[in-house]
């Protein structure tokens, strides 16, 4: 039934700077089932989007393991990663710089086809092209046209068709309507999750926008300062967040309805460096609830609750001190 | 002229000249803001929020941009016919503005002290103390501790730098604040802060305020009046009350028809089908005719005018124009 | 400010945008007119010279400006009119193949650099550094004085000491570049890194190469008429404006226009390729686009 396409284990992503090691991801731990969207979401600088380049190895991990099938693609060699990316594509956040300006929207779209050598006559690659770009609703007119020409949205179907081209099961979804206005992201959305349902698309969908994460998403992973801290499906953790963090940004959404503010939890000051973070919970610093144990000790994330996963020493035993 | 509006806008029209053509950037504009009222200027990208506001202070590009009809009545006089030193008088000092990047609109050599104190020496001259006073008290005021007053913009975040931006507008105490996207770079946790400080400022200081932006949200949380700007023009203008309990224009039900909603499930949102106008090519009549669910052939032959829907409330939509329609 | 969506001129490449804005700009239309019509002189320099541009005529030297040799003639009676169409050739020759040579040496370099990063980097980098710290005439003296006088060993010295410029400006856009999502887009694809400099890389750089490379050609051009003025460069009898103006140099008080007309013609070729050079920088660069 529920059969994991992809499980992250313990990965690791850190970068060397002059002040330190930043520590992008730091012992991530997920899995995403075929056919489910799993929401990421997170503040900038919370190493969302480098997990995402990490599982797909653009960007190489410290260490950890990310499993496709059951197999950890960390340790494949490169002809093997090659034939394995076909299987996995990402959908990238600015529409402006996702694609090469001195090609025209269906050499764009040729491109993965190409290099993997999908295709051996000119006419099933012409064939395959328009079968792409009428899938993600683009004019055929629009073949010959080059990315300047175009509009954020559909510049951002341009990028869809691009890695649905090789048919892959998995696809990385990177901010991918953040940059729009909101009339052309319902459209962007809408597209998305008819894909999903037509081609059986399993999703990492990354972003900071919490509405669109819930209307997506059938799980949700709140991410802070390179971890989980909490991860849920998409109903719970609006109803009943169980961490701090999760809680304060949800109260701090400003929603486009009268009457329904809720209390507002307003944070002290701004999310911490990620460069050499001290030991302990990194939440606990701007934690109404922190304890002494809350600065020693790092809370793991612990199935809580059944399919409620959360990393806090005081799950449902929150006293404001 | 009555002297109840702290500004009044009438007909403004700007285009811009680009090689493409001509833009009609903003086309037949209509707006009023009280005193001490904070107006949500609604649109999406390319609506022709940024150069009316622009418009409004006269820092459009020259020379593509150029006011071609309209009046813009500040305090009962018309800033269309002042001169740009009497402009600078009044910008900074009864007008100011705030940007949407916190990151380029600060000065990175400069201190944040030193930029607050320039905009105090321009307009309200004294000793080099009293300016310094003056300039610690702001940062006070916006939650920043004055002894950072010698630390430059790179040592600060971005939340925190768009607190230096306010202070900054609000150093002289201006009648009319005008706020391009204020928290549209910021994460959501340190948006709710600045909202929650401009709520409070706003309050203090008694500054109207124009909010631009495309959030219904920050709409919501912060503004008293909302107009909804399509293809250059005010296609809706309430209070926010009225505005949110029923909105009126096709283009303003769609615009709330697709934010995801948080508390109720939606397997599909109802989007508006369709792209914004182009601004070289605006359609005919009601600009937005090719999008709208519920469209009359009359849409696209004349420009549909003004109907008065409630107090305070007026939209402009041949929907509404037919008697007992409501 | 408002982003003006571009009108939909049906399948107007980037291309066609520059030579539209290129042509706004009247001096560097000049510069190109005069461009061409140097390139048309030298592949028709047969039939546009009056005279071969090595028969001499003893009876007739240093004749000035005439109806029968329109620049004069030089000091063993030679066309000066037809010895400067001729040394057209050479001159873009010269040039362009110079600058071909420093472009593909430097540009592979500066692409390397700028694409791998890191030790490599830092290695071919200070290579460049090193040729950087030697002045490029001198550079190009000291390979001329190994190698030879000769035009194939002129264009190499020429090519040689100008490729830091070229792979430090390659090296740079490179950099800007790569860090764009749609690199990353083909490294998830599965595209090779050569195929990525090339098909993705390359071609986003070109506008500050291209203008870099046409102000190169003029610097070419001095380089390598200087080298020839002293004695390093093209061998009489062969026509060179460098070796030209050095041989009416001993005439210049009784005959200037020996060295006047070919002054002139070198003059000319290097303003037309910078004020090109400049127009081009404007019609390419985007923050001018709209």
């Amino acid at each position: 039934m529920n059969e994991k396409i992809i499980e992250v284990k313990e990965l690791k992503k850190h970068f060397k700077t002059k002040s330190g090691m930043l520590h992008a991801v730091d012992g991530v731990n997920f899995f995403i089932n075929r056919g489910e969207t799993l929401g990421l979401v997170g503040e900038s600088g919370c190493g969302k989007s480098t997990t995402g380049r990490v599982l797909l190895r653009l960007i190489q991990a410290n260490s950890g393991e990310v499993l496709f099938h059951n197999e950890n693609i960390l340790e494949y060699s490169k002809p093997d990663m090659k034939k394995m990316r076909k299987n996995m594509q990402i959908v990238f956040q600015d529409p402006y710089s996702c694609l090469n300006p001195r090609l025209t929207v269906s050499e764009i779209i040729a491109e993965p086809l190409i290099i993997n050598k999908v295709y051996k006559t000119k006419d099933e690659l012409e064939t395959r092209i328009d079968e792409l770009i009428g899938r993600v609703g683009l004019s055929e007119r629009l073949k010959t046209s080059y990315p300047h020409e175009l509009d954020g949205g559909r510049r951002q179907r341009v990028g869809i068709a691009r890695a649905l081209a090789l048919n892959p099961e998995f696809l990385v979804l990177d901010e991918p309507v953040s940059a729009l206005d909101v009339c052309i992201q319902a459209q962007i959305l809408n597209l998305l999750k008819d894909l999903q349902k037509e081609l059986g698309l399993t999703y990492l969908f990354i972003a900071h926008n919490l509405s669109v994460v819930k209307h997506i998403s059938d799980r949700i992973a709140v991410m802070y300062l390179g971890q989980i801290i909490e991860l849920t499906d998409y109903k719970s953790i609006f109803k009943d967040p169980l961490h701090p963090y999760t809680q304060a940004l949800l109260s701090a959404i400003p929603i486009p309805k009268l009457g329904v503010q809720k209390e507002r939890l307003i944070l002290r000051g701004d999310v911490p460096s990620p460069i050499n973070p001290a030991e302990g919970c990194r939440f606990a610093g701007r934690c109404d609830y922190s304890k002494q144990n809350c600065f020693e000790e790092t809370p793991k994330l612990i199935e809580s609750e059944p399919g409620r996963w959360v990393a806090c020493h005081y799950v449902r035993q929150l006293e404001q001190n | 002229m009555a002297e109840k509006h702290l500004l009044e806008i009438k007909n403004l029209t700007i285009h811009y000249q680009t090689d493409y053509g001509t833009v009609h950037a903003v086309e037949g504009f209509n707006l009023e803001v009280g005193n001490g009222e904070t107006l949500g200027l609604v649109g999406e990208t390319g609506a022709g929020k940024t150069t009316t506001a622009f418009g409004i202070m006269q820092l459009l590009p020259e020379p593509a941009g150029k006011v071609v009809a309209g009046e813009i009545y500040f305090r009962g006089e018309n800033l269309l016919g002042k001169s740009k030193t009497e402009m600078k008088k009044i910008l900074g000092k009864q007008i100011a503005m705030i940007f949407q990047d916190p990151m380029t609109s600060l000065n990175p050599v400069m201190t944040v002290g030193a930029q607050i104190e320039e905009m105090i020496k321009l307009h309200e001259p004294g000793t080099k103390e009293e300016i310094k006073e003056k300039a610690k008290k702001m940062l006070e005021v916006v939650g920043i501790p004055a002894v950072r007053q010698d630390e430059y913009p790179h040592q600060f975040s971005g939340g925190m730098k768009q607190r230096v931006v306010i202070a900054i507008a609000l150093s002289c105490n201006p009648m009319l604040l005008i706020a391009d996207e204020p928290t549209t770079a910021l994460d959501v946790t340190i948006q709710a802060q600045v909202l929650d400080l401009m709520k409070k400022l706003k309050d203090d200081f008694k500054t109207s305020m124009i909010m631009i932006t495309h959030d219904l949200g920050v709409v919501a949380e912060i503004c008293d009046k909302v107009a909804i700007m399509y293809g250059g023009k005010v296609v809706e203008y309430a209070t926010k009350e009225s505005l949110y309990t029923k909105p009126y224009h096709p283009y303003t039900v769609g615009l709330f028809n697709s934010i995801p909603d948080l508390d109720s499930e939606q397997d599909r949102l109802n989007v508006i089908d369709g792209l914004p106008p182009d601004p070289t090519d605006m359609p005919s009549g009601c600009s937005f005719h090719p999008r709208c669910p519920h469209k009359m052939p009359i849409c696209s032959q004349k420009s549909p005018s003004k109907v008065v829907v409630g107090s305070e409330h007026h939209v402009y939509c041949y929907l509404y124009e037919q008697e007992g329609a409501l | 400010m408002n982003t003006v969506k571009q009108k939909k001129n049906k399948k107007k490449s980037i291309w066609l945008d520059v030579w539209r804005r290129l042509r706004k700009n009247k001096m560097a239309v000049g510069g190109l007119v005069i461009i061409i019509l140097l390139f048309l002189t030298a592949i028709f320099a047969d039939w546009i010279a009056p005279y071969s541009y090595e028969s001499q005529d003893l009876l007739n030297m240093f004749q000035t400006p005439s109806f029968e040799h329109w620049f004069g003639t030089d000091e063993f009676g030679r066309d000066i009119f037809s010895r400067i169409v001729y040394g057209s050739r050479i001159s873009l020759e010269v040039g362009f193949i110079a600058v071909g040579i420093s472009l593909i040496i430097g540009g592979s370099i500066g692409a390397i650099a700028g694409y791998y990063g890191g030790r490599l980097e830092n290695l071919l980098m200070r290579c460049m550094d090193v040729l950087l710290a030697i002045p490029e005439i001198l550079l190009a003296i000291a390979i001329v004085a190994a190698l030879g006088p000769s035009i194939a060993n002129l264009m190499i010295a020429v090519g040689i000491s100008s490729i830091p410029g070229y792979a430090r400006l390659v090296r740079a856009s490179v950099m800007s570049i790569r860090e764009q999502e749609f690199i990353e887009a083909a490294r998830a694809a599965g595209s090779s890194d050569f195929r990525i400099i090339v098909k993705h890389i390359l071609p986003n750089c070109m506008a500050p190469i291209i203008v870099q490379a046409t102000i190169g050609v003029a610097i070419a051009i001095l380089t390598a008429a200087g080298l020839s003025f002293i004695g390093l460069g093209i061998q009489p009898p062969t026509p060179e404006w460098g070796s030209m103006l050095s041989g009416g140099r001993s005439y210049i008080r009784d005959y200037p226009h020996m060295t006047l007309f070919p002054g002139i013609a070198m003059m000319v070729t290097i303003l037309a390729l910078n004020l090109l050079g400049d127009g081009l920088r404007d019609a390419l660069d985007p923050k001018l686009k709209n």
